[in-house]
């Protein structure tokens, strides 16, 4: 019984994250909502985690060194989101909006 | 066809409309369930390469957590009139750009020489990771953990509502 992976070439897998990451590029260029960006951040992450677990599986049976790197970059994406809607949150209490083009003290 | 390829054909098709919803409805929430779709198609992924414990994480830490988080954040960033901005002026841009991006990056793919199948794609148990992760990554993981706590005081600190007379 061969298993899943046997059947469907390595190159789909890298084809479907390679969509997701560049909808993930547009979505953190176009939109102006800070949580639509934090959003579109989460799918260039996860993207990302597919190629790693994809050439983990495909290529690097024994050590699975992708495998452990996807967990870690879960780690962090959990971090991030808990950092960033607490940033999003403080500067929604201080200024009343979410649009990033509103706060733009620090641009230079 | 075989059944696999057919679920993963499904799954994809699945997962890059939902991307597309997440980063083109222009209702917020709309586009957070459509988040939780793809992050559940990501995991339909995990499990088609044959790493169940991170099908398992993908569902628990960001279909679960990560999505909950995000609903509320839009919950808390309603308040009155919620801000649907608008989509900005520099739609097009991006939309040359992450074209411009995509091409390149599926060229690259087509193009390069992949190793093909080694029949030797085994099931990573969570047995296995979990004594790689303790054994071979113990540092980083430790790191991890301090990352995660570093988050959390820091989320706290930052979103705190003031005392009276503090600040």
């Amino acid at each position: 019984m061969e298993t899943a992976a046997e059947q469907i070439p390595l190159e789909s897998f890298l084809f479907v994250a390679a969509v997701i990451f560049s909808l993930g590029v547009y979505g953190v260029l176009s939109r102006r909502n800070a949580v639509q960006i934090l959003m579109s951040v989460e799918l260039m992450l996860n993207a990302v985690a597919v190629n790693f677990v994809a050439f983990a599986t495909y290529t690097d049976p024994e050590l699975f060194r992708g495998l452990v790197f996807a967990v870690f970059v879960i780690i962090v994406a959990a971090a991030e989101v808990g950092l960033a809607l607490g940033i999003i949150l403080r500067v929604f209490r201080n200024r009343a909006t979410a649009n990033v083009d509103e706060v733009s003290e620090l641009k230079w | 066809m075989t059944v696999a390829e057919l679920v993963f054909y499904l799954l994809a098709i699945l997962a890059v409309v939902a991307a597309l919803g997440v980063v083109t409805t222009p209702n917020v929430v709309h586009s957070a369930l459509a988040l939780i779709l793809t992050l559940v198609c990501v995991a339909g992924f995990y499990v088609l390469l044959s790493s169940e414990f991170l099908a398992l994480v993908q569902v628990l830490i960001y279909a679960g957590a990560v999505a909950t988080i995000i609903l509320f954040g839009l919950m808390l960033t309603r308040g009155r009139e919620l801000p649907s901005v608008p989509a900005g002026a520099q739609w097009p841009l991006a939309l040359l750009a992450a074209g411009t991006l995509v091409v390149v990056l599926l060229t690259a793919v087509l193009d390069s020489e992949w190793p093909r199948d080694t029949g030797v794609v085994t099931l990573v148990g969570v047995n296995t990771l979990g004594g790689a992760l303790f054994r071979d990554w113990l540092l980083p993981f430790e790191v991890a953990s301090l990352v995660l706590l570093v988050a959390l005081i820091g989320a706290i600190v930052i979103s705190r509502q003031e005392e009276e007379g503090e600040a």
